[in-house]
């Protein structure tokens, strides 16, 4: 487990390269033995409707206090090493990149369920909204209770 | 005085991103909120939505947190990141 000063999260309008994301985790770090990465993606349709590009809005100030608090329970909960956390917002097309999160440590189950915790707990608490382009017209999408399910199951 | 902020759908129902409100009179969000749905008969209707989320300061609260002057207080729908 690594307690270095690593940059955990990133709110932005670019994309990011998962290859440059994982050396990021890896550099300096041979402490710990796993790497755990998700990458969420645009889809091509969305409720049975065909969607041609998503609008991400969010809170500055909150989202990044929020996505701090969940890291920092994930760290309690978990003996893991280094986080990053990536949520793009603005204007997002078919198949683009919208959110990474990459945990390490030691050995694999920390990883696999503190990436899993935070990306359910994201979808829950963090302070962005998804505004759906589709061919009927544009609307905000409602949230799931499938997502508030998973992130209670914690 | 209270700086208040909508997002999203509720942003753009409202057609509004924010205002500011005297303090006096307003002790809880709950409170605020009751003020906000005063306004006229749209606001009214918009704020009598259960679903709607708050936080101050950026952090989740409910309706029974108390607020101050100098407070940021958000109201927005469910959220849908990720």
């Amino acid at each position: 487990m690594t307690n270095d000063n690593y940059p955990e999260i990133s709110i932005q309008t670019a994309d990011f390269s998962l290859a440059d994301e994982v050396a990021l985790l890896e550099t300096n770090n041979a402490v710990d033995g796993a790497v755990v990465t998700f990458t969420g993606r645009v889809r091509n349709k969305n409720e049975g409707k065909k969607v041609t590009s998503l609008t991400l809005e969010h809170y500055s100030g909150m989202t990044e206090k929020s996505l701090e608090k969940i890291i920092s329970t994930a760290k309690e909960r978990w003996c893991i090493g280094r986080v990053k956390v990536i949520h793009r917002v603005g204007e997002l097309f078919i198949g683009d990149q919208i959110v990474f999160v990459g945990v390490t440590s030691e050995h694999r189950q920390d990883a696999f369920a503190a990436n899993e915790f935070i990306m359910d707990y994201l979808k829950v608490q963090a302070p962005f909204w998804k505004k759906e382009c589709t061919e009927q017209g544009n609307s905000w999408l409602d949230a799931k209770t499938s997502d508030e399910n998973k992130a209670a199951k914690w | 005085m209270i700086k208040v902020v909508f997002f999203a759908a509720l942003r753009e129902q409202l057609n509004c991103s924010g205002l500011s409100l005297n303090s006096e009179n307003l002790t809880t969000v709950g409170d605020l909120k009751a003020e906000l749905a005063n306004k006229d008969d749209k606001w009214q209707q918009i704020f009598a939505n259960n679903a709607l989320l708050s936080a101050v300061n950026h952090d989740m609260v409910n309706s029974e947190q108390v607020i101050k002057s100098g407070d940021e207080v958000a109201f927005f729908p469910p959220v849908t990141g990720g």
